[in-house]
């Protein structure tokens, strides 16, 4: 009966997969041509690449909410286990700690050169703050205690900048353009660049908080 | 000149197979560890694909949160579930 | 088969293999795989499917890369959670076993 039924859905899976393999390969009905759009008024938008443009201002909501969404699921991650407590150091393996010293200052300095390269060229506050909080987590592994002190103390103020500075000028675009996240074209460079930098920190710090969530630091001694 | 523009479509071809080849073993292999691993070189291997769709931007958010800090999150939770119940599919 | 068609199709085929995964899968973990795995066939036929060059999916593209990290972090928690404290060793926990 077991082998009937997986046998089924196995049938049924394989003609989903024709089905949607035939649909995505009908040509899309021309719409609006939007990357037309997006390049005509690129020059109000306070960078030069289309794709932070969007994300930081042409869709700056949904960036916006996307780190709140960050930040709950840092909270429903906080709700579940208890920061671990600092093992003392000092037992990490010699290679990791020496790989660290060397690779943190790098991965510190390409995740600042792709915020800065996000405004003309592929990068930005995703990637960077990625880059960022796996320098976090390699830091954390090679037994830096004072970084993880520092986290456990100021976690939510570090986390929450990002939103909190975002919101500020959601609200401050409010008050005097009218319009929520309206950025006016001659300070859209500096603001998005603002923002970018406090999301930038708050990325990294949620990613770290939510790896230090799951695992544990295992490769200690105590 | 006739073969070289024959590379990109082998090339797109050769990475499509890798990538379904890859999501497979990630999904089917039985011990967990081995499917994460498999899982991390779908998302490298997915960065690939971006670059090829003309995506740098999502190539580079791929390779740094879908590959690897997904990876060091699933790997470092295999870690804290080894041991129990690690021979299920 | 053009470039961008390829892809479309494969992710159309990655979703599919991902679907029966998840509904085969027994582990928890597994299933997160496989919900992972289906988001990123989403985001090629999204990608694909858009014309080359097209800005607006890949922004939204990137948002949903971040959004899934964050799900399958609370989803990796939610299981450990499930599957309960450890009996084995754990040097943090502060209990000397044997």
């Amino acid at each position: 009966m077991k082998r009937l039924g997986h046998a089924v859905l196995g049938l049924l899976l394989l003609m989903l997969a024709g089905v949607l393999a035939w649909a995505v390969s009908l040509p899309v009905a021309p719409g609006q041509d939007v990357p037309a759009h997006i390049a005509g008024s690129l020059a109000d938008s306070g960078v030069s690449h289309p794709v932070t443009a969007v994300l930081l201002n042409f869709r700056g909501y949904d960036t916006l909410l996307e780190l709140v969404v960050l930040l709950v699921a840092l909270a429903g991650v906080r709700c579940l286990a208890p920061l671990p407590p600092p093992s003392g150091g000092g037992a990490v393996g010699g290679v990791l700690r020496e790989l660290a010293a060397l690779l943190l200052p790098v991965l510190v300095l390409v995740a600042l050169y792709l915020l800065w390269a996000g405004a003309t060229r592929p990068g930005g506050a995703f990637q960077g703050g990625a880059l960022l909080g796996a320098a976090g987590i390699l830091a954390l592994l090679a037994g830096r205690d004072r970084f993880l002190a520092v986290l456990e103390q100021r976690l939510w103020l570090l986390a929450g900048l990002g939103v909190g500075v975002f919101l500020a000028v959601a609200a401050g675009t409010l008050v005097w353009g009218g319009t929520l996240l309206g950025l006016p074209p001659e300070q859209a460079g500096i603001l998005i660049l603002v923002i970018e930098s406090f999301a930038l920190l708050s990325i990294a710090v949620t990613l770290v908080a939510l790896f230090l969530g799951t695992g544990e630091l295992e490769d200690r001694d105590p | 000149m006739a073969a070289l523009s024959l590379l990109p479509p082998a090339l797109d071809l050769l990475l499509a197979v890798a990538l379904l080849l890859t999501a497979w073993r990630a999904l089917y292999t039985r011990a967990l560890f081995p499917a994460v691993v498999f899982f991390v070189a779908f998302g490298m291997l997915l960065a690939l694909a971006w670059m090829r769709l003309e995506a740098p931007d999502v190539a580079l958010a791929e390779a740094a949160i879908g590959a690897g800090l997904t990876g060091a999150l699933l790997m470092a939770a295999v870690a804290r579930l080894r041991g129990r119940d690690e021979d299920k599919p | 088969m053009t470039g961008q068609a390829c892809y479309a199709v494969l992710g159309a085929l990655l979703f599919c293999l991902s679907f029966h995964a998840l509904i085969i899968a027994v582990h928890p973990l597994r299933r997160l795989l496989a919900v992972n795995v289906m988001g990123s066939s989403v985001f090629l036929v999204f990608i694909a499917g858009a014309g080359p060059r097209d800005p607006l999916p890949q922004a939204l593209v990137i948002t949903g890369i971040v959004v899934a990290v964050a799900a399958t972090a609370l989803g990796l928690n939610l299981l450990l959670r499930l599957a309960g404290p450890a009996e084995d060793d754990r040097p943090s926990a502060g209990q000397d076993g044997s």
